[in-house]
């Protein structure tokens, strides 16, 4: 356990080392403060409208101000900040296992099969993923779990022809075939000896999605293809801002700003991580 | 007693627009508590005679006929999952490249102990097991080595570690697919004393493959010859290496590095080459090879065998 423990504490010294990983640590870890502890650290409520409080300007009461309903910004952006994490963890985990197991199937099952998996792939991944969206969206309606939809819709392909390639790579290495020769069942070879070794990769790629995720749940919010109101999200705040952006600035700003920022953590925080991780990429030791 | 008996095996691999014949006719017995070698050229069915008798041919490989006795039940009948009760338990393999028959991201406690999963045993007598085997391959402090991964060892030792592996359920049968191949001489030589020293305390047989004769014939007390997919000579190492009988048997012997006495730039070979297995032969399957070759040579040679020492050739037959 220990050693585990100072794995964790030496890789996160070499990300304070880099000047970029510092930076995506601290506003990673900052916005997911802020979404855990949302309710600590807003004193109003995020959904409650209070018409004699519209547009008001940032001050100590209303720390980004309020908007045409007169609800507390800094309080919807807090929470807005737990949506876009859910969906952003939610997906990708969701994503994942179900990508591994089609990845899986694909690579270790029959030629026809395989084919039939590519193809089927390859058609989800040649839609453009807005018009994925307005598809989804017309048929179901805009609510978060048509956004998770989409984003495991768009991210799926991708996942599962990583562990597929592995796999067939893997299918062949003669561990695999000594495996079945002392009697291992397919099982047992797929989760002992393929998964292990094809995951890393994965985890990587996984990891630099989540704020690609995020700009889709938002993008998706700023077109009411997302949340439904009232409910907070950053896109949704964005586009309460939009209408009103030449009066009242402030709200498309604090739509927008954390949307920018965390983004670039995750990706500041997911390229740091990818060249700790990846000695090709290693330029001083 | 032979805990193997193969008899008349026939493998086809379906090809675009033809059949392969892997395996023909072939018949090898291999008695308790021996040590049989299988010579042959590459390409001569040595790995598709491994993958019959485990029963992992690649998808276009079949049995086409021929049984493959193992303590008495026909594997060629066996199903998929009571295959799998043979496999690793009652028959073990050890594979040619070390390098690669180790799953690199797990450590060799993990892997030994995986191999064990159908033992009753608790983890802590699996663990002590797998000490005790690593042990005996001779594993300096395999204490510690059971928490170490494949890459931290060397090519010699992860070749014991994967011996170590295929005798941890003491079976019946031990196929080394060339064991030594990708190691150099003087591991070679550490390689087969131990191999030699686990099969008379197991008191299994060992299928060895391998085209390194003077191995073959440090080791074995049978030998297989094969070619192009046939049995042309079997008998005891003193019979194949002493007095060889087969046209084939001879050429290779000579061809043998180790057995030239002059200086030499080239060394002999056999002219010709491997006959393409696609196509239909008739008669003998070396007679375009053969020095002695005659109009008899048309037909199938028949085997014919005194002593246990058995040969398809007309010249002996006759």
């Amino acid at each position: 356990m220990s050693e585990v423990v100072s794995k964790f504490l030496f890789t996160l010294r070499r990300i304070v080392a880099e000047p970029l990983g510092a930076i995506g640590l601290i506003l990673v870890i900052g916005m997911i403060f802020g979404a855990i502890f949302a309710d600590l650290l807003s004193a109003h409520e995020p959904i409650r409208i209070s018409p004699r409080d519209r547009f008001l300007e940032p001050s100590l009461v209303h720390f980004l101000g309020t908007d045409q309903l007169g609800r507390d910004l800094f309080s919807r952006v807090l929470h807005g900040g737990q949506i876009a994490l859910s969906v952003a963890l939610i997906a990708i985990a969701v994503s994942l296992i179900i990508g591994i197991i089609l990845g899986l199937i694909a690579g270790y099952g029959p030629r026809w099969l395989d084919n039939l998996m590519i193809l089927t792939f390859d058609a989800i991944k040649s839609y453009p993923t807005v018009m994925l969206a307005l598809a989804l969206v017309t048929l179901f309606g805009p609510s978060l779990t048509a956004v998770m939809i989409v984003v495991i819709l768009v991210n799926v392909p991708g996942y599962a022809r990583i562990i597929r390639t592995q796999t067939l790579a893997l299918k062949s290495s003669q561990f695999v075939a000594s495996a079945q020769s002392m009697g291992a069942s397919t099982t047992r070879v797929l989760c002992i000896h393929i998964l292990p070794n094809s995951i890393g990769p994965l985890l990587i790629l996984a990891s630099m999605d989540i704020p690609v995720v995020i700009a889709i749940e938002a993008g998706m919010s700023f077109l009411g293809l997302g949340v439904r109101p009232p409910t907070p999200s950053w896109g949704a705040i964005l586009n309460d801002g939009f209408t009103a952006i030449r009066d009242t600035p402030w709200i498309a700003i604090a739509g927008g700003v954390p949307i920018i920022l965390t983004t670039l953590g995750f990706t500041f925080l997911g390229e740091t991580l990818r060249d700790i991780f990846d000695p090709r990429l290693k330029t001083r030791v | 007693m032979n805990v193997l008996e193969i008899q008349n095996l026939n493998v086809t691999f379906a090809t675009e627009g033809s059949t392969l014949r892997a395996l023909k006719n072939v018949s090898i017995d291999i008695p308790k508590r021996c040590i049989v070698g299988v010579v042959g050229e590459s390409g001569c069915g040595k790995s598709t005679l491994i993958n019959s008798i485990l029963r992992l041919l690649p998808e276009n490989g079949k049995i086409d006929a021929g049984t493959i006795k193992f303590e008495g039940h026909d594997l060629t009948k066996f199903d998929l999952s009571q295959m799998k009760t043979v496999r690793g338990s009652r028959i073990s393999t050890v594979f040619q490249d070390p390098m690669s028959a180790l799953n690199p991201v797990l450590s060799i406690a993990d892997q030994m102990l995986h191999i064990q999963y159908r033992s009753k045993l608790r983890r802590k007598e699996k663990q002590e097991k797998s000490i005790e085997m690593l042990r005996r391959v001779r594993i300096p402090d395999p204490e510690s080595a059971l928490k170490r991964y494949p890459h931290e060892f060397s090519g010699g030792m992860k070749q014991r570690i994967s011996i170590a592996m295929a005798m941890m359920m003491e079976p019946a049968l031990l196929i080394a697919d060339e064991p030594t191949t990708a190691l150099d001489a003087t591991l070679e030589v550490a390689i087969i004393d131990l191999l030699k020293e686990l099969q008379s305390q197991i008191e299994c047989s060992i299928l060895f493959i391998s085209h390194h004769l003077g191995l073959i014939a440090e080791l074995c007390d049978q030998v297989i010859v094969m070619y192009a997919g046939e049995v042309l000579e079997r008998g005891t190492a003193h019979q194949i290496f002493h007095d060889p009988w087969h046209p084939y048997s001879a050429r290779l012997l000579e061809c043998d590095p180790a057995n030239q006495t002059s200086r030499t730039r080239q060394l002999p070979t056999i002219p010709g080459e491997i006959p393409d297995l696609k196509a239909i032969h008739k008669g003998c399957i070396f007679r375009s090879r053969c020095q002695y070759c005659e109009d008899i040579c048309t037909t199938v040679p028949e085997e014919f065998g005194i002593n246990g020492h058995f040969v398809r050739c007309h010249r002996k037959s006759q």
